[in-house]
């Protein structure tokens, strides 16, 4: 398999453009903000509830500053991973370099993962800066290391999967721009069809909510992990790795 | 292996294509192209844009699959055996594809990887290529930022990093300065004997100076295909001969057309009182003494005689319009 010089290429292609620069950029920009906001708060938060003995039991780091920090930094992920992903197939095909890399001695498969694998990376590097939140909560507060990993297991799981969904969006077309949209459009999808479980109840209403691609997220920031969950995010990144070899496959035949 | 007592002894074709056949949905692309080219030779595909060359240069380098015949390159299916085959060539397709954000050395070193040549040669084989293609002075620059010729060239690098048996070159020289396309063309006659080179262009001229063989395909089919000089006897099976006389013309027309073996004497300029004529005759014919002793015997003023050799740019033009007439008889 000759996957580590594809993977190269695409960190580099990732690195000499501003790209990667630009979205990890905006990535640990907002996430900042977003930690700030809730710290602040719970600070604020935990000075009342000194005065007000009552309300202090309520209070911990882990459910007050954690999980909301984790849930926003899902939203984030949900508008990002698709420019991540978008230039992946669909700016070979536009510039034509696909029909280079396509007649390389390497396997659609290697190329494919190669390119997975990179975009990956990418997405672990500004999650790594991100520990500098956690790390902080240590310093200042008693915070349990455990739901912290979970947590930060679950950001990889749902950041590997818009990444899959998108790297299939991008081998639909060779506009970026529909790339991005269509893979937002279809974990946005994903994401709201749990909020109709409710209404529709029963047996399809479970359905519904296990469909839900942000239901299973939130379990891994209270510190639970649960098997379900993890089978769900790899089930759906290689089901969507294999559509986009399936469509690589059918762009080969149209020609 | 085996020895060789004889170099007459035919060897197997490095590329083998039979009754391929393209369609893109009700279109079809090429029909029925059959050939083979045999190991180091050069072979020119030549044809009106829209002929199917591209087409059939993408089957080749197992871009797309075709959808009838066969294709092999050194022995092996680019269907069943893509990889063995893909190993085995460099492919530069028409608009020369490139990744512009990358530099010109790491991208060979990148191409040089994938192409599996050993870590251990590789950076002397991409500075051997850089050196070949006279791209060492930019190796360090954007692709994007090079001039259409460099890119050409960093095109050529990368279909030769790996030294394959076989090249498949889709419009080497388009786009370039006179000076640029010479380059190309010596560099690509001097890859001639190690490879198998077939490349497609829509210039006659750079067939007959870099080609053994020629191809010609219109409309999806082949039409023509041999060595230049046989195609040149093929289609004009007389000899040709041009004259000036200072003579009046409707004489001059009888005269030549009197002399024995000529099949046609046709006008090329013709005034008052001068003209220059365009004789044809059987092909293993010298007419041009029966023309100077008539001349004499006519006190007509001989001013230009002398053989006309064929172009293929005439083969070409001859054997497309014939096409298309035979195209359009049924019809009419």
């Amino acid at each position: 398999m000759k996957v580590w010089p594809i993977f190269k290429k695409e960190m580099r292609l990732y690195f000499t453009s501003p790209v990667a620069y630009v979205i990890g950029g905006i990535f640990l920009l907002l996430a900042g903000y977003f930690f700030y906001n809730i710290f602040a708060f719970f600070t604020m938060a935990s000075m009342q509830s000194a005065m007000n003995p009552g309300m202090g039991r309520e209070l911990n780091v882990t459910d007050s500053v954690l999980r909301p920090l984790l849930s926003n930094v899902s939203v984030i992920l949900l508008l990002l991973m698709p420019m991540v992903t978008m230039r992946l197939f669909a700016e070979e095909r536009r510039s034509g370099t696909i029909e280079l890399l396509l007649t390389y001695p390497v396997r659609d498969g290697a190329v494919l993962v190669g390119k997975y694998l990179a975009a990956f990376a990418l997405y672990v590097i500004m999650l790594l800066f991100t520990l500098l939140y956690p790390a902080m909560l240590f310093y200042f507060a008693r915070l349990e290391w455990g739901p912290v990993a979970t947590g930060y297991l679950g950001l990889l799981l749902l950041g590997a999967t818009f990444l899959a969904v998108g790297i299939f969006a991008s081998s639909l077309t060779e506009n970026q721009i529909i790339a991005s949209i269509v893979s937002f459009g279809i974990l946005l999808m994903f994401w709201v069809v749990g909020w109709s479980a409710d209404y529709v109840g029963g047996a399809w209403g479970k359905v519904l909510s296990d469909l839900s691609i942000i239901e299973h997220f939130d379990s891994f920031g209270k510190g639970v992990l649960d098997t379900k969950d993890v089978v769900y995010y790899l089930n759906f990144i290689v089901l969507a790795l294999f559509l986009t070899l399936r469509s690589l496959e059918a762009r080969r035949w149209k020609g | 292996m085996a020895v060789r007592y004889n170099a007459e002894v035919e060897q197997p074709p490095m590329i083998e294509v039979r009754n391929l056949t393209k369609h893109y949905g009700p279109v079809t692309a090429i029909r029925d192209v059959s050939f083979s080219v045999a190991p180091g030779e050069i072979v020119g595909f030549l044809g009106p844009n829209g002929a199917g060359k591209s087409t059939t240069m993408r089957i080749l380098s197992c871009f797309m699959p075709a959808s009838g015949g066969s294709a092999k390159v050194a022995g092996y299916d680019v269907f069943a055996d893509s990889m063995e085959v893909r190993r085995r060539i460099g492919y530069l397709p028409e608009n020369v594809p490139l990744y512009h954000e990358m530099r010109v050395a790491s991208y060979l070193d990148f191409v040089a990887e994938v192409k599996g040549v050993a870590r251990s040669r590789r950076k002397a084989r991409v500075a051997e290529v850089m050196d070949r293609c006279l791209i060492t002075d930019v190796q360090h620059r954007l692709i994007g930022k090079l001039s259409k010729g460099y890119r050409q060239r960093v095109g050529l690098a990368q279909a030769i990093v790996s030294d394959p048996a076989v090249l498949i070159l889709d419009e080497p020289t388009i786009g370039l300065d006179p000076r640029q396309i010479t380059e190309i063309r010596s560099l690509i006659k001097s890859l001639a004997g190690d490879h198998t080179v077939i490349l497609s262009t829509h210039i006659l001229p750079e067939v007959s100076m870099v080609c053994d063989g020629v191809i010609i395909i219109n409309k999806g089919s082949i039409v023509a295909q041999g060595s230049i000089d046989t195609l040149v006897e093929q289609f004009f099976p007389g000899a040709r001969v041009q004259v000036e006389l200072e003579a009046p013309p409707a004489a001059v027309r009888a005269g030549l057309g009197g002399i024995p073996g000529v099949l046609s004497v046709s006008d090329l300029t013709v005034g008052d009182g001068t003209g220059t004529y365009l004789v044809e005759s059987a092909r293993d014919l010298d007419v041009r003494g029966e023309i100077f002793q008539l001349a004499s015997q006519q006190k007509w003023e001989l001013r230009e005689l002398r053989r006309v050799g064929m172009t293929l740019e005439e083969v070409f033009i001859r054997v497309v319009a014939g096409e298309e007439a035979s195209v359009e008889a049924p019809a009419a």
